[in-house]
């Protein structure tokens, strides 16, 4: 009876060990081969200017990101690459008195519990481009961010995908290239 | 009870330094051989233009969604970092071989741990194969 419990018992942690090891391998195939969403990402975070070359284009680009308050971290001309990123507080009054108030109302209850909001964020930036010939060069744009909460725990840990942010950056950047263009 | 005091804080005294060495040893300890990883990590592809090389896998990290990191053309890295509730960090270095290849090899950490099974780095090689419209060749 004792050595049908224990075999039991290893079986459900070989059980377990197996379909961990499977769900790690499932991030992996899907963090590392392209999914049918590549393809509109890759559109959603590019666009191709015509008549400029590929050092005119990463300096407008280097401007409009500055304008954006992002901090350059790294570039490197010779594969149209700048690295950046901005940290902002992003505490919104009405979530710190929801958390506040829930906090007292675990107090009263007699459950002293930690309701933390959101408080920080990174977001950071690549931005690569890419040119086939002098007359037109591509530029493509990834944002992710990291938001901590109160606590200092990571609340959110992901890539950006709202369309309207990328419409936006590349409208500044069409600016930019005009300035830019025009040595303003 | 003086001795019980100074025998415990001896204990705590030996905890702290073998907790302290064992962290020191964790920077340079990997749990496979190193010809072994090499192998694992690496690929040769046919090809000798190191610049188009590091933009083709520049573009398939941002096909992945990763965010670049740092690349450097003169030394033939690129690190990338993509972010889906996790954090999954790439490095790629290249570095001619011969006359008329070039060998890649990547390194992945996953959240704290650095990966050390051929799964993913067949799964990245597989996508930057087809990036390149190259076979990816092991390294003999």
């Amino acid at each position: 009876m004792h050595l049908r419990r224990v075999n039991k018992n290893c079986l459900i942690l070989i059980c377990l060990g197996t379909f961990l090891v499977a769900c790690q391998n499932n991030i992996f195939r899907e963090a590392l081969t392209l999914s049918s969403e590549s393809l509109k990402d890759r559109q959603l975070q590019t666009r191709i200017f015509d008549g400029m070359d590929e050092k005119t284009l990463l300096t407008a680009s280097a401007a409009v990101l500055q304008d954006l308050g992002y901090t350059i971290d790294e570039t490197e001309v010779k594969c149209g690459v700048i690295v950046c990123s901005r940290d902002r507080d992003v505490t919104v009054t009405a979530e710190v008195i929801l958390s506040v108030t829930l906090e007292i109302f675990c107090l009263l209850m007699g459950h002293p519990t930690s309701v933390p909001y959101d408080k920080t964020q990174k977001v950071l930036a690549s931005l690569v481009t890419t040119s086939a010939d002098n007359l037109r060069t591509g530029v493509r744009i990834t944002f992710q961010h990291v938001v901590w909460d109160s606590d200092g725990n990571i609340k959110k840990n992901e890539q950006i995908n709202d369309p309207q942010i990328y419409q936006e950056f590349f409208s500044k950047l069409s600016k930019s290239v005009f300035l830019v263009a025009h040595e303003i | 009870m003086e001795k019980r005091v100074y025998t415990i804080l001896s204990l705590l005294l030996a905890l702290a330094l073998v907790s302290c060495a064992g962290k020191q040893r964790n920077i340079l300890e990997t749990s496979e051989p190193q010809v072994k990883l090499r192998s694992m990590q690496s690929r040769v592809f046919d090809i000798t233009d190191q610049n188009l090389l590091l933009r083709t896998i520049i573009a398939t990290f941002q096909d992945l969604g990763f965010v670049i990191d740092d690349a450097e053309e003169s030394l033939g890295t690129v690190s990338g970092t993509k972010r889906s509730g996790y954090s999954l960090r790439m490095t790629v270095s290249i570095r001619p071989r011969g006359t008329r290849q070039t060998i890649v090899r990547s390194s992945i950490q996953f959240n704290l741990q650095t990966i050390e099974e051929p799964e993913p780095y067949q799964y990245f090689f597989s996508t930057l194969s087809k990036a390149l419209f190259l076979e990816a060749q092991p390294v003999k």
